[in-house]
C-alpha cells in the first residue's frame, strides 16, 4: 500500500528535479523545485516523520523558495540570458570515459539497492515524528547539535555581510 | 506531559574553549561598531581571546571526558588539536594585521570570520558524533570561502572563493551522503555506538556502509585536499590573500585531519580491511600529484599549494596506520608544520608589496645577498617542509613513517620516502633562486614588526622542534 504512493511520489520527484536543471527560463526551474519540496514532503509523511513534513512545505516550499522568487523576479532575468552561455569544446575522450563511470556509478547503486536487506524495520513507538518527541530530543540529546547550528547560521550570515555590503570601512 | 528536565550530560566545563571562543568571536563583532578605522584594538582582542581559549582547553579533568550523551569528547588528541588550532590563527591573525593594511582589507569582520572558523575546527576536532562533525565542517568551511574572497576589488580572490564555494558545497554533499547511509545502516551516528554495532556483526558488509565509507572518503578528502579532490587547492591557495592561504593550509586542515583520524580509526577500524587499499591509493597519487605538480610551478604560491597536497598525502599515511603512535604523529607534524608554513608565507608577505605581490621564483634571485638572514630562513623552513634533518620536519616525517611501518606498511612508506627526496627538488629550486642568481632587481622588503614576529616564532618552532622535539612528543602523548 505504501509503495502504491511511494512510487508516483518519487517518480514525480525526479521528473520535477529533472524539469529543474532542464528548463531554460528561471521561473519555470524555481516552479518544478517548489513541486519537488512538495514531493519530499509527502515521502517524509510516509516516513512517519508528519512535524518533518509539515516543516518542509512552511519553510522550504514556503519561505525559502518565496524568497527564490522574489530574486529571480527582481533580477529580471529573461531567457535571453542563457543564450548568452557558451558551451565549452566538448572533450569526446572525456565525455565517453565520464559518462561510462557515471552509468556504472548507477549501475552499481541499483544492484547495491536490490541487494540491500530492505526488512520493514521496528515497529515505531506511538509518539514518533510529534512535535514533541522532536523537540524533546532536540532540546536533550540534540542541544549541543542544535546550539552549534546556531554559531553556523552566524558565521553564513557575518559571510553574506562582508561579501556583500557596497563598501567595507 | 512529563516536563523534560535538562541532561546530566550537559557539561559546560568540557565546552570551554568553544565558549569562550564564541564570545570572543561575537565581542569582536560587537566592538567592531566603536572601533573606528583603526583595527589594531580588535587584533588585539582576538588574540587574547585565542589564548584565553588555549588555556580553557585544559579546564577539563580527569581525562578523556565524555559531555552531552557522548557526542562531545575531551581528550589528548583534542586538547593538542585545539592548541594548534588556537596557534594558527593566531599567527594568522598577527600575519594579517599589516597584509590587510597594505591591501585596504579594513573590516572587523575579517577577525571575527578567523575566531569563528576557529570554533568551528574545535568542534571538529573535539566530536564524537557525525552530526558535530558535520556542523563543525561546515562552520570551518564557510567562514574560508569568505575568507577566500575577502579582497573583493581582486577578481582572483573572487575566483578563489567562487571555485572553492561551488566544489565545497558539492564535497560537502558527499560527506553528508556517506553519513547518512552509515547511519542507515549502523542505527546510529556516535562513533562508538557505530563501532560498536560494527563488531557485533562481525564487519558486516552490507553494500550501504560500504557506499557510505567511500563517499566519507571522498568528502573528507576534499576537506584535506587529497588527490583526485585536490583540484581547487592551486587556484584557491593561489587566489586567497596570502595570510588566509597560510591559515588555510595550516588550521582547517589540521581540523579535517582530526576528523578524518577519529571517524576512521574510533568508529569503523574493524572495516579497515575494506577502506585501508582505498585510502592508500589516495595517499600515494597525493604524494605523487602533489609533488610532480609542485615541480612544474614557477608562482610560489601554487608551489606551496602542491605541496599541500603532498603532505596530505603523508599525512594520510598516520590515518591508515590508525594506532595510538600515528595518532601522536599527527599531531606532532601538523605543529611543526603549522610553525614552518606561517614562516614561509611570513617570508612571502614580507617580500610583497602594495600592488604587487612578488609571488614568482625570479622575485626570490639574489635575495641572499641582499637579505642574507630572510634567505636563511626561507631556507631553513623550506628544508623543514622537504623533511632534512635537523629541523623539525624530518622528526615529524619519522614519527609518522615509524607508525606506519610498526603497522606492516612497509611498501607505503618507501614511496612517501621516495617523495620526500622528490620535494628536495622543487623547495632547492627556491633555493637555488636566492643563492645563486643575479638579483634581477631592487627589493621593496616592508620589514613590518608583526610579520617578522610570525617569522622568527616560525624558526624558533622550526629548529627548537628538530633539535629537541621530546617534551612535545611527551605532550602527544608518544613517550
Amino acid at each position: 500500500m505504501e509503495l502504491l504512493i511511494f512510487y508516483p511520489i518519487a517518480g514525480l520527484c525526479v521528473a520535477l528535479a529533472l524539469g529543474v536543471i532542464l528548463n531554460t527560463s528561471p521561473v519555470g526551474s524555481a516552479m518544478c523545485l517548489i513541486g519537488m519540496m512538495l514531493g519530499l514532503a509527502g515521502i517524509f509523511v510516509l516516513q512517519q516523520a508528519h512535524f518533518i513534513a509539515v516543516l518542509q512545505v512552511i519553510i522550504y516550499a514556503g519561505a525559502i523558495m518565496v524568497l527564490f522568487m522574489f530574486v529571480i523576479m527582481l533580477l529580471n532575468l529573461k531567457q535571453a540570458a542563457s543564450a548568452d552561455w557558451v558551451s565549452r569544446d566538448k572533450n569526446l575522450y572525456i565525455t565517453i570515459l565520464t559518462s561510462a563511470l557515471a552509468i556504472g556509478i548507477l549501475y552499481k547503486i541499483v544492484d547495491v539497492t536490490f541487494m540491500a536487506d530492505l526488512d520493514s524495520p521496528a515497529e515505531l513507538p506511538d509518539t514518533f515524528g510529534t512535535v514533541a518527541t522532536v523537540g524533546e530530543s532536540l532540546f536533550t540529546d540534540f542541544v549541543l547539535p542544535f546550539e552549534v547550528a546556531s554559531l553556523l547560521l552566524l558565521a553564513a550570515m557575518i559571510g553574506a555581510v562582508v561579501l556583500a555590503k557596497p563598501k567595507l570601512d | 506531559m512529563e516536563p523534560i528536565h535538562a541532561p546530566e550530560s550537559i557539561d559546560l566545563i568540557a565546552l570551554a574553549p568553544v565558549l569562550v571562543l564564541s564570545v570572543f568571536a561575537m565581542g569582536v563583532l560587537v566592538l567592531d561598531l566603536w572601533a573606528g578605522k583603526n583595527k589594531t584594538l580588535l587584533m588585539f582582542v582576538s588574540l587574547v581571546g585565542l589564548l584565553m581559549t588555549a588555556i580553557s582547553a585544559f579546564a577539563k579533568h580527569p581525562l578523556p571526558a565524555f559531555a552531552f550523551t557522548d557526542s562531545y569528547i575531551v581528550d589528548h588528541l583534542s586538547i593538542f588539536f585545539t592548541c594548534i588550532f588556537t596557534l594558527s590563527s593566531a599567527l594568522a591573525i598577527l600575519l594579517s594585521a599589516e597584509y590587510n593594511e597594505r591591501k585596504g582589507m579594513k573590516a572587523g569582520e575579517y577577525y571575527a570570520l578567523i575566531l569563528l572558523c576557529t570554533v568551528g575546527m574545535i568542534v571538529l576536532a573535539s566530536s564524537t558524533d557525525m552530526i558535530m562533525i558535520f556542523l563543525g565542517i561546515e562552520i570551518v568551511s564557510i567562514c574560508l570561502y569568505v575568507l577566500a574572497g575577502f579582497r573583493r576589488d581582486d577578481p582572483v580572490s573572487n575566483e578563489a572563493a567562487l571555485k572553492y564555494f561551488l566544489l565545497g558545497a558539492f564535497a560537502t554533499g558527499f560527506l553528508l551522503y556517506g553519513m547518512t547511509l552509515i547511519y542507515g545502516s549502523t542505527g546510529s551516528t556516535n562513533l562508538f555506538k557505530i563501532a560498536e554495532f560494527i563488531k557485533a556483526e562481525g564487519a558486516p558488509s552490507s553494500p550501504l556502509l560500504l557506499m557510505g565509507i567511500v563517499l566519507l572518503v571522498i568528502g573528507f578528502g576534499f576537506k584535506v585536499a587529497a588527490v583526485p579532490f585536490h583540484m581547487w587547492a592551486p587556484d584557491v591557495y593561489h587566489g586567497s590573500p596570502t595570510p588566509v592561504t597560510a591559515f588555510m593550509a595550516v588550521g582547517p586542515k589540521a581540523a579535517a585531519f582530526a576528523a578524518f583520524f577519529r571517524v576512521f580509526t574510533e568508529a569503523i577500524p574493524n572495516m579497515a580491511a575494506n577502506w585501508e587499499i582505498l585510502l592508500c591509493i589516495v595517499a600515494v597519487l597525493s604524494m605523487f600529484v602533489g609533488n610532480l605538480g609542485a615541480i612544474m610551478q614557477t608562482n610560489i604560491k601554487r608551489m606551496l599549494a602542491f605541496s599541500s597536497i603532498s603532505h596530505a598525502g603523508y599525512l594520510l599515511i598516520a590515518v591508515i596506520a590508525k594506532s595510538a603512535m600515528a595518532g601522536s604523529g599527527l599531531l606532532f607534524y601538523m605543529l611543526t608544520y603549522a610553525f614552518t608554513t606561517f614562516g614561509a608565507f611570513g617570508i612571502i608577505i614580507l617580500l610583497g608589496r602594495k600592488g604587487e605581490e612578488n609571488l614568482e621564483m625570479e622575485n626570490y634571485s639574489g635575495l641572499a645577498y641582499k637579505h642574507p638572514v630572510l634567505a636563511l630562513s626561507m631556507t631553513v623552513f623550506l628544508l623543514s617542509l622537504g623533511g632534512l634533518p635537523p629541523f623539525a620536519g624530518f622528526v615529524a616525517k619519522f614519527y609518522i613513517f615509524s607508525a606506519a611501518i610498526e603497522e606492516g606498511f612497509v611498501t607505503l612508506v618507501i614511496i612517501a620516502v621516495l617523495n620526500s627526496a622528490i620535494s628536495f627538488y622543487y623547495y632547492l629550486k627556491v633555493v637555488v633562486f636566492m643563492y645563486m642568481k643575479e638579483p634581477a632587481g631592487e627589493f621593496q622588503i616592508s620589514m613590518t614588526p608583526m610579520t617578522l614576529f610570525v617569522v622568527i616564532i616560525g624558526i624558533i618552532g622550526t629548529i627548537e622542534l628538530g633539535i629537541y622535539p621530546d617534551p612535545i612528543i611527551a605532550l602527544t602523548g608518544l613517550n
